[in-house]
């Protein structure tokens, strides 16, 4: 379910690191809690963010939830394909529908996220109390 | 929404249900010191005629049979009794906007004819179900001018309304923005030059009031021209606004700004009047308050529902928009069945009137030896002029000859003392205008 390669967040984030550039989306359990998803605001870029502040908003018919950088960076390209499209992200959150591109500061940082085996449990758990 | 009274016996039952002695229990957990002591001072019950009574005895206190020159934000304008007797069924009778679609489709459609009736007069492409008033309406268009630039200097034209100011000045103080008055010209509006100079990277927002306090028309274009140079935003505000039959809509603006008082709603004594904001579609997310949108139901039938409300305070809390997650419903209503009366060729007619009448009284009032215009603008309704005399003294003068007077600038801006703004609508009539202008004659021969 949750590709092996890439490393989440406890806010349904995902990080891909390629040489130095992390690619950040929102993952699988977070567009289908979210529901349709309408519209995306995401941050210019040259943009700085420190690990934990807000990138942007994705917005579903339901709800509308802040995106937080899982690590430090700074914006390298934004995924605009989003604008017109934003119903992507409920179709391949994983891949096509990435919503930035980080110059991390510390590829380090990345390791320190969870894999997905712990984000497999991780979001177990949730379900489990969600059906309690 | 109903107001249900409780009798002592259900207010027994529901304090048992839930373990609690008595009311003030419920507020326990206030701390002491911060809790009323002893209830408040008001007086006791009335019955039924006794409020009859009492409320004819307050009304027969009003003052009647004046002709008022009054305007400065509050305009006196024809209104028919249809817009008050549709006002006035059960089902239109709260402020509140619903959100249940099932149960409100009337009240849904009528904020959505509101809306597209607001932007076919601003020229907008957006327009929310309306807002607290003109004031907070401006306010809150620089908050959204903020949150779109993310810039937080405001040059605010001085010609804006002084309370209009007031208000944003208030909202401004703990937000961290930064605001700057741009003075006028001759003409009466606002100091280009001044501005030019004054916009910079860091300004996010330009203000202007059209027609502006002094009743004189802004030159829009040349404004957003200016603002844009700076990547700044233009908010335009208006107060009156009647002069839309007439004048270009406010096209140029980035976001429109307006008091629909004048649209339908008697002047009254602190209100309630009806704010207005409309923008450009792209800035939709950026813009606060509700928005009924239309669509269509599970058979296909056309339909209202409120939407992009996500956004809004009950549901992303401390993240909203903006706090405002009401409207005022009731006002917006009268503003669309009023104009829906009057329809586009009314409007217009009712504007050419207001130009013409107000340009009757200024030639009359300048045959007056020391009476002159103060500015050299355009005007819509509204016009200020320079007496050789305190305004004060000559309304006295004025106020024994039941005529409210112009009124008088120099509380607001020093340096037009003596200097006084008349307001002249469809509902002045000749004679009454040239009683004006007797009377001010008569007044300025008094010795001071």
């Amino acid at each position: 379910m949750y590709p092996s390669d890439l490393r989440y967040t406890k806010e349904h984030e995902w990080v891909r690191l390629q040489g130095g550039v992390a690619t950040v989306g929102i993952t699988d359990y977070a567009q289908h809690e979210l529901g349709d998803v309408v519209y995306v605001e995401l941050p210019k870029v040259g943009a700085k963010l420190t690990a934990g502040q807000s990138l942007g908003t994705v917005e579903s018919v339901k709800a509308v939830s802040e995106i937080y950088s899982p690590v430090a960076g700074e914006v390298t390209e934004v995924n605009s394909t989003l604008g017109p499209n934003p119903e992507t992200i409920n179709k391949d959150p994983h891949g096509s529908a990435w919503l930035i591109k980080l110059k991390v500061n510390d590829p380090g940082a990345v390791s320190g996220l969870m894999d997905a085996a712990t984000y497999q449990a991780f979001v177990s758990e949730k379900e489990k109390d969600a059906s309690a | 929404m109903r107001y249900l009274p409780k009798s002592p016996s259900e207010r027994r039952e529901m304090l048992d249900a839930i373990g609690a002695r008595s009311v003030a229990d419920l507020f326990q957990s206030v701390p002491e010191a911060l809790r009323l002591q002893g209830p408040l001072n008001l007086p006791g019950p009335m019955s039924e005629t006794e409020l009859v009574q009492y409320f004819r005895a307050r009304a027969s206190e009003n003052s009647t049979g004046y002709t008022s020159f009054l305007g400065a934000g509050v305009y006196n304008h024809i209104r028919s009794v249809v817009t008050d007797t549709i006002l006035l069924r059960g089902e239109f009778l709260t402020s509140y906007t619903p959100y249940q679609a099932e149960i409100s489709q009337g009240t849904l459609q009528a904020i959505f004819e509101f809306q597209t009736l607001m932007c076919q007069l601003t020229g907008q492409e957006v327009a929310n179900a309306s807002m607290y008033d003109g004031s907070t309406a401006m306010t809150e268009a620089v908050l959204m001018a903020e949150r779109l630039t993310g810039r937080q200097r405001i040059l605010v034209a001085r010609s804006v309304h002084p309370e209009y100011r007031e208000v944003l000045a208030t909202y401004a103080r703990n937000l961290g923005l930064q605001i700057e008055e741009v003075g006028f010209a001759r003409s009466g509006q606002i100091d280009a030059s001044a501005l030019a100079g004054a916009l910079d990277a860091q300004t996010a927002a330009v203000v202007v009031q059209s027609p502006n306090f002094f009743g004189v028309l802004e030159p829009l274009p040349k404004i957003a021209e200016l603002a844009r140079g700076s990547e700044a935003l233009l908010v335009t505000t208006i107060a009156e606004g009647v002069s839309l039959g007439l004048v270009k809509p406010p096209v140029d603006a980035d976001i429109v700004a307006m008091e629909a008082q004048s649209l339908g709603l008697p002047p009254s004594y602190g209100g309630p009047y009806a704010g207005v904001i409309a923008t450009r579609e792209k800035y939709v997310r950026q813009m606060p308050g509700r928005l009924a949108g239309q669509t269509t139901d599970n058979r296909g039938r056309r339909g209202f529902c409120l939407t992009l409300a996500t956004r809004e305070q009950h549901i992303r809390r401390e993240k909203a928009t903006s706090n405002i997650c009401t409207n005022q419903a009731l006002c917006a209503l009268a503003a669309a069945v009023h104009l829906c009366l009057l329809g586009k060729e009314g409007l217009r007619e009712m504007a050419a009137q207001n130009v013409a009448k107000a340009q009757f009284a200024l030639a009359e009032l300048e045959r007056i030896p020391g009476v002159r215009r103060v500015f050299t603008g355009p005007v819509f309704n509204e016009f200020t002029v320079q007496f050789p005399r305190s305004v004060r003294l000559i309304n006295a003068d004025l106020l024994r000859e039941k005529i409210i007077g112009p009124l008088p600038l120099g509380r607001s801006y020093p340096e037009l003392t003596k200097c006084g703004l008349v307001c002249v609508t469809e509902t002045t009539t000749r004679a009454e205008i040239e009683r004006l202008a007797a009377s001010v004659r008569t007044a300025l021969l008094q010795p001071v």
